[in-house]
């Protein structure tokens, strides 16, 4: 598809989605937008060979589970376009990023901004933990660290095939707890499985807090090239070094880009609820109307009238 | 006496996917122990060492599924679902993705312990939505699971036996069709795996101490004919036993109960098997007599069931030949 906008453009737009629906909603997953704006908008603009979408640009509803009475079900994954043989897929490992990931949808013509409006509604299609069916997901990853897995097998059996498309996996730095995902690295690498491709948004933050104070997770560089993997690092929100990472040498090997992101990045203001930035919900109307005030500043927007929202 | 067959899977797996280029054979370290190290060695590019890493193998299997692929996983029964249950539901179960489960040493038919024996893996299964399950009792049904597994949409877990056993039945796996061994009217057996052979020995006695036993073998066990079933139910005077290789709850046991229940039949019910509890590491046989898994406790269970003694020794029931089942047609004339 022919790219409309820069890939600035579009990250400041999802940042600007994302956070007058935290608005209107009173909470949501802002920090996300911060810290993954330019790596879902560089994929989707940039990287990520994609054919035109084959659903409709307004999600349908929620049509049932895959199921053998279901035989009309079908995934997400028709906004990314066909499955075609030299096209590229793309998993979104942390389906909690899934807010971020359909404004994304949005900004790049993928999806129409009504899709948004159906964010988390009973009988949606478009859920807040991203599902199979939910617009762009083609798997369910929602317990973290299987994404990385699923994308090594079918990468093994494209690349059997002989198919030229790439394999991507966006990641977020707290699957590196999960021992599969040292076990899919591992697999990549003993089957030289080189078509996956990986970011991962290195933002340092889980649920209940900085990682740090989690569980420590040490080297992740070290620890996933001993393992196998080809790993390139890059500042989260430098494009130019994000398609220098991207272009990074790994035959025989699977490629990870370690994005650094600032969890606060575009939106300063929520340092102040550092270290729970998972899921922010407003304190205080006082709180939710000197955020409005101060991120719509930062993004250069006028603040969000949620007067009447929830 | 019924005829011993070696290694009927190392053949079968061979000859199916040999016939089936999109099938791919994938072990998680356990090659030789499941019959497919000769496959490896002699047809390596359909072969994938995953390795011990059964979490990675599950959603592995749902990508190569997404790539069009019918990947036959090989490894223990009970490592097919306790660790990597999670990685089972969600990318093979869920969007029924065609992957066959090849579970070996089902229940207690591993002096592995409770580590090693599958014996709530029937109950896991039927609990999980999407999923299919099939379960191998002779050495007839080993050889045509391949085949029977495969034709299934959407994912399947079978209970596969390995090594040298009995070939009691002379026509392939039917998906969905039961085993009608004899068609008696006193008592209903249904048994499944490896203690259909134990019922059989044990209708001989049953049948001399006067009791006409109808016993039914399971080969499908999700999804189930429940209308045939009750059907059968309804055709004996008495009650229903149930014999199986695996815990007395959410098994075959509990299927019957569930059918019985939901069709308000009022009859008695006996389910025998490992009775909440777990095993430990021995030979088969005295595993089987140890948990009551064997012809001798069926005996004693139907002789509950009835409120009678019959009289059936241990001698009895050694000397009560198995032959083969020669006709599923013609299967009463045994």
């Amino acid at each position: 598809m022919k790219n409309e906008k820069t890939t600035e453009d579009i990250a400041l737009g999802i940042r600007r989605r994302v956070f007058e629906h935290a608005m209107r909603n009173n909470g949501g997953y802002l920090s996300q937008a911060c810290s993954a704006a330019e790596q879902l908008a560089w994929l989707y603009n940039e990287e990520l060979n994609l054919g035109a979408p084959t659903l409709p640009m307004i999600p349908k509803p929620f049509e049932g589970v895959p199921h053998a009475d279901n035989p009309n079900y079908h995934t997400g994954a028709g906004y990314n376009g066909p499955f075609e043989a030299d096209l590229d897929r793309l998993f979104i490992a942390p389906a909690h990023y899934a807010l971020v990931a359909y404004a994304t949808l949005i900004e790049v013509g993928r999806m129409a901004p009504e899709g948004l409006e159906m964010f988390n509604k009973d009988g949606s299609s478009v859920e807040m933990i991203g599902a199979e069916h939910s617009p762009g997901m083609e798997v369910h990853n929602g317990t973290l660290g299987i994404g990385l897995s699923t994308a090594a097998g079918l990468a093994w059996g494209r690349q059997k095939r002989g198919e030229t498309g790439k394999t991507w996996v966006y990641m977020s730095d707290g699957e590196v707890q999960e021992g599969q995902t040292w076990e899919a690295i591992q697999c990549c690498a003993h089957h030289k499985i080189d078509s996956v491709k990986a970011i991962m948004d290195v933002n340092r933050q889980q649920c209940d807090g900085a990682m740090d104070s989690v569980m420590e997770v040490g080297d992740i560089r070290a620890k996933m090239e001993q393992f196998g993997a080809v790993v390139a690092e890059c500042d989260a929100h430098d494009l130019n070094a994000m398609r220098d990472a991207a272009r990074t040498p790994h035959a025989g090997k699977p490629l990870i880009i370690l994005a650094h992101s600032n969890p606060f990045h575009a939106m300063p203001i929520l340092e102040e609820r550092f270290p729970r930035l998972h899921y922010v919900r407003f304190k205080s109307e006082e709180e939710r109307a000197r955020m409005n005030t101060s991120i719509a500043d930062a993004l250069g927007v006028d603040p969000i009238d949620y007067e009447g929202a929830h | 006496m019924a005829e011993m067959v070696s290694r009927p899977y190392e053949r079968a797996f061979e000859k199916h996917a040999l016939a089936n280029p999109d099938v791919l054979c994938l072990s998680a370290d356990l090659t030789s122990s499941c019959e497919i190290d000769k496959f490896r060695d002699n047809h390596p590019d359909q072969f994938l060492s995953l390795g011990m890493a059964e979490q990675n193998m599950m959603s592995f299997a749902g990508g190569l599924g997404l790539a069009g692929y019918r990947p036959f996983i090989h490894t223990f029964g009970v490592f097919c679902y306790r660790r990597p249950y999670d990685q089972l539901m969600a990318s093979i179960a869920y969007p029924r993705r065609k992957v066959r489960i090849m579970g070996f040493l089902p229940g207690i038919t591993t002096p592995g312990g409770m580590t090693h024996q599958a014996i709530e893996d029937i109950s896991v299964m039927r609990s999980m939505p999407n999923m299919t399950i099939l379960e191998t009792g002779d050495a007839t049904e080993v050889e045509s699971i391949c085949e029977a597994a495969d034709s299934i949409d959407g994912p399947v877990y079978c209970r596969v036996l390995r090594g040298s056993m009995p070939r009691l039945f002379d026509t392939p796996i039917v998906v969905g069709q039961m085993r009608e061994i004899s068609m008696g009217d006193d008592v209903l057996i249904v048994t499944a795996g490896i203690t259909t052979e134990e019922a059989m020995r044990a209708t001989k006695a049953l049948e001399g101490a006067g009791v006409s036993v109808r016993h039914l073998h399971l080969n499908t066990i999700k999804p189930f004919d429940a209308a045939t079933m009750l059907d059968h139910i309804n055709s004996v005077k008495g009650g229903v036993v149930t014999l199986e290789n695996h815990v007395t709850e959410g098994g075959i046991g509990s299927l019957m109960a569930e059918i019985m229940a939901d069709n308000g039949v009022g009859k008695k019910l006996k389910r025998l098997g490992l009775n909440d509890t777990y095993a430990h590491g021995g030979s088969r046989a005295y595993l089987m007599r140890y948990y009551g898994l064997d012809a001798l406790a069926l005996t004693q269970g139907i002789e509950e069931l009835m409120g009678e003694k019959l009289g059936i020794t241990e001698q009895d029931l050694s000397e009560a030949r198995v032959d083969a089942v020669h006709s599923l047609a013609k299967a009463e004339g045994l």
